[in-house]
Parts: C-alpha cells; structure tokens; sequence
C-alpha cells in the first residue's frame, strides 16, 4: 500500500487527534493573531458609538450555553460599550435557556459598571412562538412582558416610563444561534422597519450575509472573529481575541487535511486508471 | 357537526387573522393582543400533556434493565430543576437553580457542542474531494470563502470582493428562491386549511 492509498484510508482517530492537538497547543503557548476589523461588524460599532447618552437599544439574546463559546463574547464587547456610554439596554431572549445566558451576562457587566436593573437596563424575560412574541412587542413590550424577568410589573420600572415599542427604541441587535435572526428579519424588520442587526455563529455566516446588500440589516457580527473585531473597535480585550488563536491553527489543520485528501485522491486515481480500475 | 364546527372555527380565526395582519388600527391591535393571549392558553394547556408524556414514558422505562439509569436521570434532572425554581427568587444568579445551569448544563451543552470541531474535520477530510465538476465547483467555493472568513481572512483584497460577490449575488439569488417557494407553499398550506379543504390536523376519528 502506497502513501496515497494509507492517506485515503487514514483513521478517524488521527483527525481527532490533530484538531485536539491544535486547541490544545495555543492554550500552552499563546499568541497573538492580527485582527482587521470588516465594515459590517463596524457598522454595528458605530451605531453603539453614535448612540446618545440616555438613549434605548433593544437586544435580544436568542443562543443557548452551545453557543456561548462564540456568542458570549460579542454580547459581552456590544454591552460594555453600551453601558460604558450610559446607553440604556432593553434585553429580552426568545431562546428557552436564554435566560441563563442574560442572567450570566448581567450579573457581570452591571455590576462592573455600577448599572442599576429597572434604571439602566431591563430584562423583559423569555416568551416562545417568536414570531408572535416580536409582533406583539411592536404593539408594546407590554403585551407579550406586562412585568419583567424579576416580576417587576414593566409600569413600575423608571427606565420603562415613555418607552412603548420598537419605535422608542435606536435599533435592535439579534445575537443569536438558530432560526430567530429570520423571525426578527420577516416580522421585525420587515414589517416594522426598525434598524437591524444580528450576531451569528461562524456556520451561520453565509446564510445572512445577502441580507446587508439587500438593506435589511445593517451590520453582522460573524462567529468568534466578528467577536474579536469587536473587542479590538472597543478596546476590551477578551474571550473572543482569546479564542481567535485557537482559530487560526484549527482552520489551519482544516484546510492542510481538505489538500492531502485532494492529493491523495488523484494520485490513487491515476494509479487506479493505469491498471484500469474503475473509480 | 364534529368536523364541520373545527372547520369554521379555523376558518373564521384564519380569515380575522388575515384581514387584522393588512389592516393596522386599534380594533387589529386588540384582535391580535386577544389572540396572543390564546396562542399562550393554548401552550399553557399542552405544556402539562408534554409533561405527562415524558414522565410516563420515562417511568414505564425504570422498568428495563437496559434504559433504567438513562431514565432516573432524566426523572431526577427533571424533577430538580423544577423543585429548585419553585420561587421567583431562585432564577436569579447564585441561586442553587441557577448554580446547576451554570455549573451542569452550560458545561454538558459546551461540550457536546465542541466535539463537532472533530466531526468537522473529519468530514471535510471525507467529502471535500474534487470527485465531478460540481464537487470542485463547491470545493474551490468553500476554499474562496473560507480565506475570508477564517481569523487572518480577507487574504486580499480580490478574495474580500469575490466572497462578496458569491454571498451577496449567486448566494441571495438561491436564498430568495428558495424562500419564496417556501413563503407560496406555505401560503397555499395555510388556505387549504383555512378553507376547510385540508383536513388531516384534525386527525382521525
């Protein structure tokens, strides 16, 4: 048996073990990786920046801990500068174990920022049928949440006072794992033509990226290199340039096991077509 | 009268929900609002069905060797959750409720989620083969965008303006197409409903 032909029949296990190989290693010995920032995540930065002190944006965290690895930390970068500019943040999830995922995110960046629930921002909660839930928040948030994650009635709660729906708010930021970034597409954007932004993991990217040609989002932040774009425009260094170097490597392997493959199977082919083999 | 009163059930909700979509005053408004809040009666009502049919299956399950540990863990997992968050207050951070979210599920998910970098891998090692003409069309494609997307991508400025072009023209194209047949079929799906001439959601007698 030829190289090629060991090369065509290589175990299973050995791809494993190289990509195991390249997320270890840069965990052992970490390294920078240069970071151009792309003009769709920069959109999304400027919106933030030119957001006034006081003013409302609407995010809605639609992933579930699976995704956290590549979604926490463009949530992360979006809400530190949001809260950094005195930017008030209506958060809501039409993701089950979203939640979780809020509760986690501001319990760590309210209280690093000294932001008061119900003053700086508000959590509405999680509600299913997305679809129903986004045209009923267009009507008033008050119609799907009549009170807020805590209970807290949303009429109570002074960050709430004059703020109804889409209407009152900048612009609405999806950063989210599944199908929901379609829902606040048709029945948000669509029907109620509020700005649009999403958040998406990396194998999501091709799927929406149509849709900032077509106007009807204004920036995407792509997977854990959207993330570390992020980090770099807001000078807030975290999981997402951490994770990028593991990036690099993995892609590397990737795309050096798709060539051996490629190569391995010509030359097995031609070998096969000199003895008349069929293929 | 057992099919025939469903039938008009559906076919008045479908037709008001049709006509309230179009029109946008505050009569729609309160119809849409009232609907809503049938929509969440509706799952209130089924959510317990759900909950009974996963906790007999799971309980008739105790009783095969094989599956019993499968099953107490679920019944276990299941019945904790909900002991934990009976209060208002365990939803919030540092709760025990939230202590097993973060400590339990968010590693479990994380994890499953991360050994699909392997099967990835191994895939592309599988498939990604130049076999016919269409193969290396989807192989040289993947690669043009994968240089762009990867962390050290756009590797040019060329490479930035052909993924550009490939998701934002060929791409939209066959997303818009496919997403319009779906939107008709859909469409024609929800009027053979309403109009009483696709039956099959009742069931049978």
């Amino acid at each position: 048996m030829t190289f090629f032909e060991k090369m065509m029949q290589i175990d299973r296990r050995w791809v494993y073990l190289a990509i195991g190989l390249a997320v270890i290693i840069p965990a052992i010995i970490p390294f920078n990786v240069p970071v151009s920032v792309s003009p769709e995540v920069e959109k999304i930065y400027d919106f933030v920046d030119s957001t006034d002190t006081g003013d409302y944006i609407f995010i809605s965290v639609d992933y579930d801990p699976a995704s956290m690895a590549e979604l926490h930390p463009m949530a992360t970068a979006i809400i530190n500068q949001a809260f950094e500019k005195g930017i008030k943040i209506v958060f809501v999830t039409l993701s089950q174990f979203g939640a979780g995922m809020v509760e986690q995110l501001t319990n760590e960046l309210a209280t690093k920022h000294n932001k008061v629930v119900g003053e700086d921002y508000v959590f509405l909660g999680y509600r299913p049928y997305p679809a129903i839930t986004i045209m009923a928040m267009a009507v008033d948030f008050r119609v799907p949440f009549p009170s807020d994650y805590y209970g807290t009635p949303l009429d109570s709660l002074p960050m709430m006072n004059g703020i109804k729906n889409f209407f009152d708010v900048k612009g609405v930021i999806d950063i989210t794992s599944g199908n929901t970034a379609e829902f606040w597409l048709t029945y948000g954007n669509g029907r109620f033509g509020f700005p649009l932004a999403i958040g998406i993991t990396g194998v999501m990217s091709a799927d929406y990226y149509q849709y900032l040609q077509s106007g009807q989002l204004f920036g995407i932040i792509p997977g854990v290199k959207g993330a570390a774009e992020y980090e770099t425009l807001v000078h807030y260094p975290g999981a997402g340039l951490d994770q990028i170097s593991y990036q690099v490597i993995a892609h590397a392997v990737i795309l050096l096991f798709i060539i051996i493959s490629n190569v391995a199977y010509f030359a097995t082919r031609r070998k096969k077509s000199k003895i008349g083999g069929s293929i | 009268m057992k099919r025939e009163i469903p039938i008009l059930i559906v076919g008045i909700t479908g037709f008001t929900m049709l006509i309230q979509y179009f029109i946008p005053t505050g009569w729609s408004e309160f119809i849409f609002t009232y609907a809503q809040d049938w929509t969440i009666v509706i799952g209130i009502l089924a959510l317990p069905l759900g909950i009974w049919s996963l906790v007999k299956a799971n309980v008739s399950k105790l009783k095969v060797p094989g599956e019993r540990f499968y099953s107490s863990v679920l019944l276990g997992g299941f019945l904790i959750m909900i002991l934990t968050c009976l209060s208002r207050e365990n939803i919030r951070m540092g709760s025990f409720h939230m202590d097993i979210f973060t400590y339990v599920l968010v590693p479990i998910q994380a994890t499953l989620f991360s050994l699909l970098a392997f099967y990835v891998a191994s895939a592309a090692y599988r498939a990604f083969r130049a076999r016919s003409i269409l193969a290396t069309i989807l192989l040289l494609t993947a690669f043009i965008i994968m240089f762009r997307f990867i962390p050290l991508g756009p590797i040019s400025d060329l490479n930035n303006s052909v993924v550009t072009w490939i998701l934002t023209i060929p791409n939209m194209a066959a997303k818009r197409a496919l997403w319009m047949g779906i939107g008709l079929g859909a469409t024609a799906t929800a009027m053979k409903i309403i109009l009483g001439i696709e039956r099959t959601y009742m069931g049978h007698d």
